[in-house]
C-alpha cells in the first residue's frame, strides 16, 4: 500500500505546486470536487471553497496563513448523506482529527470522500493575519510559508503563530489518505506525497504519478519541530493550571466573558445540535436573578458563565483536538485555547483516549466496561 | 467552643435502589444527619454532568451520586454510565480546586436501609472535615 510519489514545484512556490497537484486530481474523474481553502473575491480573506471547475482552483490557498475556522464542520456537512460524487478535503492536521471525533458521532462520513493533508506550519489568529495579509499583501501566504518552513527556526518563530499552534505537537497529517510532505523540504527539492490509505495509494495511482523513495529529511524536521513544541505546550499547560487552579481564580480567568458562545461556535466538536444554553432552561425569570444578588449582595451579569464553560468541558474535552478556534473567535481574548487543551490532556489521559487518532475507537462516554474505575466509588475511598 | 461547620450535601438517588433504602431508613426510623438533600432521580444514568456542576458552583459543600449496585440497574446499564461520568468529573474539578472526595458516588441496595443511614452519617463526617465548598463565599456565577 505504502505509495510515494513526487510532485513538481517551480521557485519554491509551494501553494502553486500544491495547486496543481490538486488541479490534476479535479481533472481525473475519480473526484467530483475539491474542498480547499481560496480567496473568494481576491481579496485578502482565506476561506474554504466547493470547486468542481478546475479553472476555480487559480485562487486556491491549500496551505495559508489563514485559520478563520475548522474546517471538520464542513466536511460533515457535505458528507452526511451522498454527495453525488467524490470529495477531496484540503484539511489541516487539527481539521481532520476533528472530524474523525465528528465522525465517531455520526456526524459524517468518510465515504466520497478523500483526505488530504499537509504538514502544517501552524497559522496566524484572524487579527494577526489580518495585518500581516494588508502588509504583505498577495504576497502574504508565499511570505509566510518561505519563513514557516525555513530552517531557521528564529524566524519561523517572529511569525506570531497561534498559541494553540505553538503548542501543537500533532502537525503532520495522521488520519488523511495523502500526506503532502513540507517539513525539511530543501530548497529545489521536490514535494513528496504519500498515500497513507488503500484510497489515497488508488488515487495516486490513478493520477499516474511515479513512485519513488520516501525522503527522510521529512521525518527529522517533525520530530525536531514536535519536541520543540511539546516543551511550549507544557509550559503552556503549567501556567494555564496554576492560573486556574481555584475556582475564585477561575472565575477571574472568564472574568472577561460576555456570553457570546462564539468559543462554542466556532468549536468543531460541540456536537448538540441544540445548546442547551440556548433554550428556555436559562431563560431565567427575573426574581431568580434577584434571587442570586441577594444571596451574595451581587452576582455577575450575564450569569452562567463558568457553568457554560465546565459544561462544555464536560462535553467536549474528550474529543478537544487543540485546533484553538475557541481563543481566534473570543472577543474578549480569553486565553481559552489553553484552558481547553489543559483539561483536555487530563480527561483525555483518564480514559487513555487521543481524540481524533483513531477512527474506529469510540468516545470514551459513549462506551462503558462492567469491571472498571472502581476508584470513583466508594465512600471509605481516599480521604 | 467553636461552632462546628454544617455541610450542605445534594445526594442524586435513583428511583429503584437508594431512594427505596433512603425510605427503608425512615420506616425502620433510622436517623441520619439534616445535612443530606435528596434528590430522587429515576436512575443514576440520568445525572446530567450539568447538575453537579450546578451544585458546585451554587456553594455545595458536596454531592453525592447513589444507586442500585452493578448487575441491578433497573434500566440495565445507567449506574455503568454514571461511573463513567463521575470519572469525567472528578478529573476536571480537582483542576478547579474543588476537592475529588467532595464528589462521591456508591452503590446502595434498595434493602440497605442501614447501610443508607450509616453511609449518610460517614459521608456528612468527611465533607465536614473537607471544609466549606470555597465557591460557597465567592461571586463565581
Amino acid at each position: 500500500m505504502s505509495r510515494t510519489a513526487d510532485i513538481n514545484i517551480k521557485d519554491n512556490q509551494i501553494g502553486e505546486a500544491i495547486g496543481q497537484f490538486l488541479t490534476k486530481i479535479l481533472e481525473s474523474d475519480e473526484v467530483a470536487a475539491v474542498l480547499v481553502p481560496h480567496r473568494p473575491t481576491g481579496k485578502n480573506m482565506i476561506l474554504p471553497g466547493l470547486i468542481t471547475d478546475p479553472e476555480h482552483l487559480q485562487g486556491a490557498e491549500p496551505v495559508s496563513p489563514a485559520f478563520a475556522l475548522n474546517s471538520a464542520r464542513l466536511v460533515s456537512r457535505l458528507t452526511r448523506q451522498s454527495p453525488g460524487g467524490t470529495i477531496a478535503a484540503i484539511l489541516r492536521p487539527c481539521e481532520i482529527r476533528a472530524f474523525v471525533e465528528l465522525v465517531k458521532l455520526n456526524q459524517g462520513s468518510t465515504e466520497n470522500l478523500v483526505i488530504i493533508g499537509a504538514d502544517c506550519p501552524g497559522a496566524l489568529q484572524n487579527a494577526d493575519f489580518f495585518a500581516f495579509a494588508e502588509k504583505h499583501g498577495d504576497k502574504a501566504t508565499a511570505r509566510f510559508l518561505e519563513t514557516a518552513f525555513s530552517e531557521d527556526e528564529s524566524s519561523a518563530e517572529d511569525l506570531q503563530i497561534a498559541p494553540a499552534c505553538r503548542a501543537c505537537t500533532q502537525p503532520t497529517p495522521e488520519g488523511a489518505d495523502i500526506a503532502i510532505g513540507l517539513f525539511g523540504l530543501q530548497p529545489g527539492a521536490k514535494i513528496q506525497v504519500y498515500a497513507q490509505t488503500e484510497q489515497g495509494a488508488a488515487l495516486l495511482e490513478k493520477l499516474g504519478l511515479e513512485e519513488t523513495q520516501a525522503d527522510e529529511k521529512r521525518q527529522t524536521a517533525a520530530e525536531d519541530l514536535i519536541s520543540r513544541r511539546s516543551q511550549a505546550r507544557q509550559e503552556m499547560i503549567e501556567q494555564t493550571r496554576a492560573a486556574t487552579d481555584t475556582m475564585e481564580k477561575l472565575a477571574d480567568y472568564f472574568s472577561r466573558c460576555i456570553n457570546c458562545y462564539n468559543c462554542r461556535t466556532a468549536c468543531p466538536v460541540c456536537y448538540c445540535r441544540e445548546c442547551v444554553f440556548a433554550t428556555d432552561v436559562f431563560d431565567h425569570e427575573p426574581v431568580q436573578y434577584m434571587k442570586w444578588a441577594g444571596r451574595r449582595g451581587s452576582v455577575k451579569m450575564p450569569t452562567d458563565t463558568l457553568f457554560f464553560h465546565l459544561t462544555r468541558m464536560a462535553h467536549i474535552s474528550t474529543a478537544c483536538v487543540g485546533c484553538g478556534q475557541c481563543a481566534n473567535v473570543c472577543p474578549s481574548n480569553i486565553p481559552l485555547a489553553a484552558l481547553f487543551i489543559s483539561v483536555a490532556e487530563q480527561t483525555q489521559s483518564a480514559f487513555g483516549y487521543q481524540a481524533g487518532k483513531n477512527i474506529d475507537e469510540q468516545p470514551p462516554l459513549a462506551v462503558f466496561q462492567e469491571d472498571e474505575f472502581q476508584e470513583v466509588v466508594g465512600i471509605e475511598n481516599g480521604s | 467552643m467553636e461552632e462546628q461547620f454544617d455541610p450542605v450535601i445534594v445526594a442524586f438517588v435513583c428511583n429503584w435502589c437508594t431512594y427505596t433504602a433512603s425510605d427503608l431508613a425512615g420506616t425502620s426510623r433510622l436517623g441520619y444527619p439534616k445535612n443530606i438533600r435528596l434528590i430522587r432521580v429515576m436512575c443514576t444514568g440520568m445525572v446530567d454532568t450539568q447538575y453537579i456542576f450546578k451544585a458546585f458552583l451554587e456553594g455545595v459543600d458536596g454531592v453525592l451520586v447513589s444507586g442500585c449496585h452493578p448487575g441491578d440497574c433497573h434500566y440495565i446499564n445507567g449506574n455503568f454510565k454514571a461511573r463513567r461520568r463521575m470519572k469525567l468529573l472528578k478529573t476536571i474539578l480537582p483542576q478547579f480546586g474543588i476537592a475529588e472526595n467532595r464528589l462521591r458516588l456508591t452503590w446502595i441496595g434498595a434493602s440497605d436501609g442501614i447501610a443508607f443511614a450509616e453511609t449518610m452519617q460517614r459521608l456528612v463526617d468527611q465533607i465536614r472535615e473537607l471544609g466549606p465548598n470555597p465557591a460557597r463565599l465567592q461571586n463565581v456565577i
